[in-house]
This record gives C-alpha cells, sequence and structure tokens, in this order.
C-alpha cells in the first residue's frame, strides 16, 4: 500500500471538498442545462441566440482559461467599470464560489445538448397522443414528455458528470483546498509528489468507478417499465 | 483594450504556435500509439485486453492535471533511477513531461474511438476478404483500417479539439504557450481580464478554424455516399 506519511486526514478532507462542489455544481449544471434547452427548443429566436453563443463560447475556451476569467477577471472588469463611472470598488470571489460558478457555466452547456438529444428522441406520437388526450401543453410536458426526457438524458448526463468531476481538479489552480490541491501539499511537504499525486489519481478513479456502476444501476431504475429497454 | 492588443499581440501569436505545436506533436504520438492499444482491447487474450484496459482506464479516469504532476513532479521521486538511466534530463524539462502526458493522455480516448471504428467495420467484409485468402495483416491494411479511419474522422477531429484546449495546462508546469503568455501578461501588467479575454478569443479562432477544416476534410472522405446532385457534382449533405 501506499504510505501517506500521516497526510492521510489531508487528502480526506480534500476528497469531501471535492464531491461536494461536484455535487453543487452538477445541480447547477443540471439546471442551467434544463433551462438552456427549453430555450434552445423554444420559438424565441432571441433566446435561442443567446444560448447557440453560450454553447458556442463554452465549446471553444479551455475550462482553465473560463476559470482564470472568472477568479481573475471578472473582479478586475467590475473594479474597472466602477472606477470609470466614478465608484471605488474592490471586488473580490472566493475560490469556492468562483469554482463553481466556472463549471456550472461550462458544463450547463454540456447538459443543454444532452437534454436537447434527449428531448428529440421523444417519439412524436408521444406529443400526439398527450394532445389528443385533451392535455394541455403543460400538462403533457409534465406527465408524458419529462419523464421520458430524463430517462434518454441519464446516459448523457453520467457522462458529464464523470467530465465533471475530473473538471473539478483544475479549481486547485486558485488555491481551493479540494483533493488535487492537498495532494500538491502533502507532496512538497513530504517530498514524496509521485505518491501523493498517484493516491489523488487512486481516489478519482475510485469515485469514476463508483459513479460507472451507479450510472448502471440508475439506468435499469429508470428503463424498468420498458420491455428491452436496457438504455 | 485596443493598446493592450498593440502592445502584446507578438506574445500571444508566439503562444498560439505554441498550442499549435504541442497539440500537433501530443496528437501525432498519441494516435500512433493508440492504434495497437486499440487491438489490444479488441483481443480475446486476457494478458493482451487487460494491460491496455488499464491504461485506457487509467488515463480517462483522472484528471489531466493530475497525470502532468504526476509525471513532471512525480519522477523527481525517482530522479536517483533515472539518472541512472540517463532519462533525467528529459523528466526535468517541462517541454518533455507536457508532451508525453498530454500524448499517453489522447492516446487512451483516441483508442476507444478507433476501437469502436474497427468494431462498426461489417462482419461480411472483414469474411469476403478472409475468403479471398488475405493474410491477418492484409486484412488489418486493406480493409479494416480504411473503413474504421474514415468511420472515426468525426469523433477524432473531435478528439483533436479537446486536445487544442486540454493543451492549455501545460501553462501550469510554466510552458509559455497562450494560456501561459496570458497569465504572465496578466499579472505583470496588471491587467487579467484583458489578458485572459484575449486568450478566449484565440482559442476560440483557432477552434473553430480546426473544426471548418475537419469539415472540408469530412466532405471529401464521404463523399461517395453522397448522391449525386443534377450538374454531377457530389455533395455531403450537413
Amino acid at each position: 500500500m501506499l504510505d501517506l506519511q500521516g497526510y492521510g486526514w489531508l487528502l480526506w478532507d480534500g476528497v469531501q471538498l471535492t464531491v461536494m462542489v461536484s455535487v453543487i455544481s452538477m445541480a447547477g449544471a443540471i439546471v442551467v442545462g434544463f433551462l438552456a434547452a427549453l430555450a434552445k427548443l423554444g420559438r424565441s429566436r432571441g433566446r435561442f441566440l443567446v444560448v447557440e453563443a453560450y454553447t458556442t463560447i463554452v465549446r471553444g475556451v479551455p475550462e482553465l482559461v473560463l476559470l482564470l476569467l472568472v477568479y481573475y477577471g471578472f473582479p478586475t472588469l467590475v473594479q474597472d467599470g466602477a472606477a470609470a463611472l466614478g465608484y471605488e470598488l474592490v471586488v473580490s470571489i472566493n475560490p469556492f464560489a468562483a469554482g463553481i460558478a466556472t463549471i456550472t457555466f461550462i458544463y450547463g452547456a454540456f447538459a443543454c445538448e444532452v437534454f436537447r438529444g434527449a428531448y428529440l428522441n421523444v417519439p412524436a406520437g408521444q406529443h400526439e397522443a398527450a394532445a389528443v388526450l385533451g392535455l394541455s401543453r403543460v400538462a403533457a410536458l409534465r406527465l408524458i414528455i419529462l419523464p421520458q426526457v430524463f430517462r434518454y438524458a441519464l446516459p448523457g448526463l453520467g457522462n458529464v458528470w464523470m467530465v465533471l468531476v475530473k473538471a473539478t481538479a483544475l479549481i486547485s489552480i486558485v488555491q481551493l483546498p479540494e483533493l488535487m490541491r492537498n495532494a500538491d501539499v502533502a507532496a512538497r511537504a513530504t517530498r514524496m509528489p509521485f505518491t501523493f499525486f498517484f493516491a489523488a489519481c487512486l481516489v478519482y478513479l475510485a469515485i469514476t468507478l463508483a459513479s460507472m456502476w451507479a450510472q448502471a444501476r440508475a439506468e435499469g431504475w429508470a428503463s424498468r417499465g420498458v420491455v428491452g429497454g436496457r438504455l | 483594450m485596443v493598446s493592450f492588443l498593440s502592445d502584446h499581440l507578438d506574445a500571444f501569436v508566439a503562444g498560439a504556435l505554441i498550442t499549435l505545436q504541442y497539440t500537433a506533436l501530443s496528437c501525432l504520438f498519441g494516435a500512433v500509439l493508440a492504434l495497437p492499444i486499440a487491438l489490444m482491447r479488441l483481443s480475446p487474450k486476457t494478458a493482451v485486453f487487460w494491460p491496455a484496459t488499464v491504461y485506457v482506464l487509467f488515463f480517462r479516469g483522472t484528471p489531466l492535471l493530475a497525470q502532468i504532476f504526476l509525471i513532471y513532479y512525480g519522477s523527481g521521486q525517482f530522479r536517483h533511477a533515472l539518472e541512472a538511466m540517463g532519462l533525467w534530463q528529459f523528466f526535468r524539462e517541462p517541454w518533455f513531461c507536457a508532451v508525453l502526458t498530454l500524448s499517453l493522455n489522447t492516446a487512451a480516448y483516441s483508442s476507444e474511438i478507433f476501437r469502436g471504428a474497427l468494431q462498426a467495420v461489417p462482419r461480411g467484409e472483414v469474411e469476403a476478404a478472409m475468403a479471398l485468402g488475405m493474410s491477418a495483416l492484409q486484412r488489418l491494411r486493406f480493409i479494416l483500417f480504411p473503413r474504421a479511419l474514415a468511420a472515426a474522422w468525426p469523433a477524432y477531429t473531435n478528439e483533436v479539439v479537446y486536445q487544442l484546449q486540454a493543451t492549455s495546462l501545460v501553462s501550469i508546469i510554466t510552458v509559455m504557450d497562450i494560456t501561459g503568455v496570458a497569465r504572465v501578461i496578466a499579472s505583470r501588467n496588471f491587467a487579467f481580464y484583458e489578458a485572459f479575454l484575449t486568450a478566449a478569443a484565440f482559442y476560440l479562432a483557432i477552434v473553430y478554424l480546426v473544426v471548418l477544416l475537419a469539415k472540408r476534410v469530412e466532405g471529401r472522405l464521404y463523399a461517395h455516399l453522397a448522391a449525386a446532385d443534377s450538374a454531377g457534382n457530389r455533395r455531403v449533405r450537413p
């Protein structure tokens, strides 16, 4: 086994923060992605263009650059803007908020694509059947369409989650004491970088494997009412 | 913003060249490495299948940042052994560790793309090749590879775009790519949003240029699949 020189607790603190940041960001990404997908599928041209610009930017700019932009760029931009208007303002964002905001912003775009694809997967007959039954648009969406959208979205959302967890490692760059950052601290203190970064890798791997298992379970559960319906 | 751009444009262009270099090199090495890994993953022999599977699982299941730190900082823990082998002069260089990690990482992702493409080649074509008396090597060369490469192209160009953005992480181990240049200029001039917005614009431009190029190649690759229009031109519908 790896000898962690008594720094195991530091890694454990980091793991907890990593999981917390991941869960909060994922919840945010699902909300953002859902709203963005609604806008993308809706009839408003203006909203469609806004979401199109959003997904285009997220797909074309590296996560690290977006994180640096949020953490360092945004406060200075607000300060400069305030100075131009004659106010003196000091703005700073804590790493926790900056990290969650960035990860939510990025993975909201990916979740948007997942929801859009899932919605388009729902057969047209389902919409027609709901209309024939006399359901209003909102009722049809809530009772017939959305439950199916979430079933189709499950595999895609699982993928987003697994990529998202790995992306949280980036927040170590702005000194949030999550797993990667704490592994770095322990590596410097003990001068055993390989041991600690390898331990961190194993933890990420364990999270990935656990997520794969949970995803398979969740997909089986979501498909329980469908004949031969394994996604 | 205008004076910022005119002052620092040269530095950003130099950074962009570094970014392109790292992307090209790692994609090249990664693709070369990915093919044997994909073939190993398709092997029925346990001793061949498992090493490749563990490799792919490790590199796809852990963050790239952790892999870069593991190789760049982690190699220091084995300095004496590496010195004895004469390899330390490479592992102490950020550029070497950066290209090595990026290549190993993209090899894992690309091998999954190639594996899927190889599996998508219709069984009948392989059987036909066998019936013609082709050897296993000939089947790979004339039937499986050309078909699989065409099938893998759209997914592979996606991977190149991801890789292009992933290279931004090498700035953390002091390589002066676009992000590295932006970070230095930002802190030296206290021009954070100017520098990072410029970097973002550079990445956006390069990414969508690559996407455009890939689409063009795609059109050529699949030209035989498209119906000819009345003028006899073959065009793939987007």
